[in-house]
């Protein structure tokens, strides 16, 4: 024993033998259920759309006030960065679209079970990145 | 133990609460309803709201004004914008509540919350109006 954390931490077992305390793991230590890394994700996205709001708030201020207003908000959309935004955009909005459809399936007691709703925590990432990938696709290459 | 036959009360709750429906939080469901009434206006309308978007790459301001000048695009973008700034400012609430302790903190987040809500909902609807009426 060193000091007062240590000594809290040192008992004696039936025996009457010193021991130390068994400790459980971090909390970071234990693996993330993949419905608990999309209920984060559904959050995060959420919140990531809620700073997009500001960019869709920007666009259409500037579209209904001048040239070169607009000019300016279609020239930062051009840039790597405005790229970078709305492919983020794209993602967050198609993430927490198909993982939201699922919150209203749950909110109307449907696939609440264990099996259906680890089956579909698949159905939301692949519905996911397959959206997100064929808009991308359609806006930057196909229009 | 009272006799069953007897008129008793089993409940810890005044018929009067049980009738408001408020429960312990003293706000009901109405958050969670107007979550989920939003949510499911929203699903069709992002939708809508994506295509209209990539038709609008590269476009130009009169191409924007002759899009929103439509009637059904205009009433769906001002739908889309009073609906998306409602279950954005709900969501945003959970959040709030959720993390930030100090009441007074709180407070003042979910005030700010409220207000950039209705003042960034009302820039867009402006502005849409004004793209479509040409005001």
């Amino acid at each position: 024993m060193r000091d007062a954390r240590d000594a809290l931490m040192v008992a004696r077992n039936t025996d009457g033998k010193l021991v130390s305390r068994p400790l459980s793991p971090h909390v970071l230590d234990y693996r993330w259920p993949l419905s608990g890394l999309l209920s984060g994700t559904h959050r995060i996205t959420g919140l990531a759309l809620g700073i997009g709001t500001l960019l869709m708030t920007w666009w259409l201020v500037a579209a209904a006030a001048s040239d070169s207003a607009f000019a300016a908000v279609q020239w930062f959309l051009s840039s790597w960065l405005g790229i970078l935004c709305l492919c983020g955009w794209t993602f967050a909005l198609i993430q927490h679209l198909c993982s939201g459809i699922r919150h209203l399936a749950w909110a109307a007691v449907y696939g609440f079970d264990k099996p259906q709703y680890q089956a579909s925590n698949w159905v939301v990432i692949a519905a996911s990145a397959i959206g997100t990938v064929v808009t991308l696709i359609v806006g930057f290459v196909v229009w | 133990m009272a006799d069953p036959g007897e008129p008793h009360i089993d409940m810890m709750r005044s018929p009067l609460g049980r009738a408001r429906g408020l429960g312990a939080a003293r706000a009901g469901s109405g958050h969670w309803w107007a979550q989920n009434v939003t949510a499911i206006a929203l699903v069709p309308l992002s939708l809508w709201f994506i295509c209209g978007m990539i038709r609008m790459i590269g476009a130009s301001r009169a191409d924007v004004m002759a899009w929103l000048s439509s009637p059904l695009p205009m009433v769906l973008m001002l739908v889309l914008i009073v609906a998306t700034f409602q279950h954005l400012q709900l969501g945003v609430q959970e959040v709030i509540e959720d993390y930030v302790r100090t009441p007074s903190r709180k407070l003042v987040s979910l005030l700010l919350l409220k207000a950039a809500a209705v003042l960034l909902g009302l820039l867009c609807i402006v502005s849409v109006l004004r793209l479509g009426i040409g005001m």
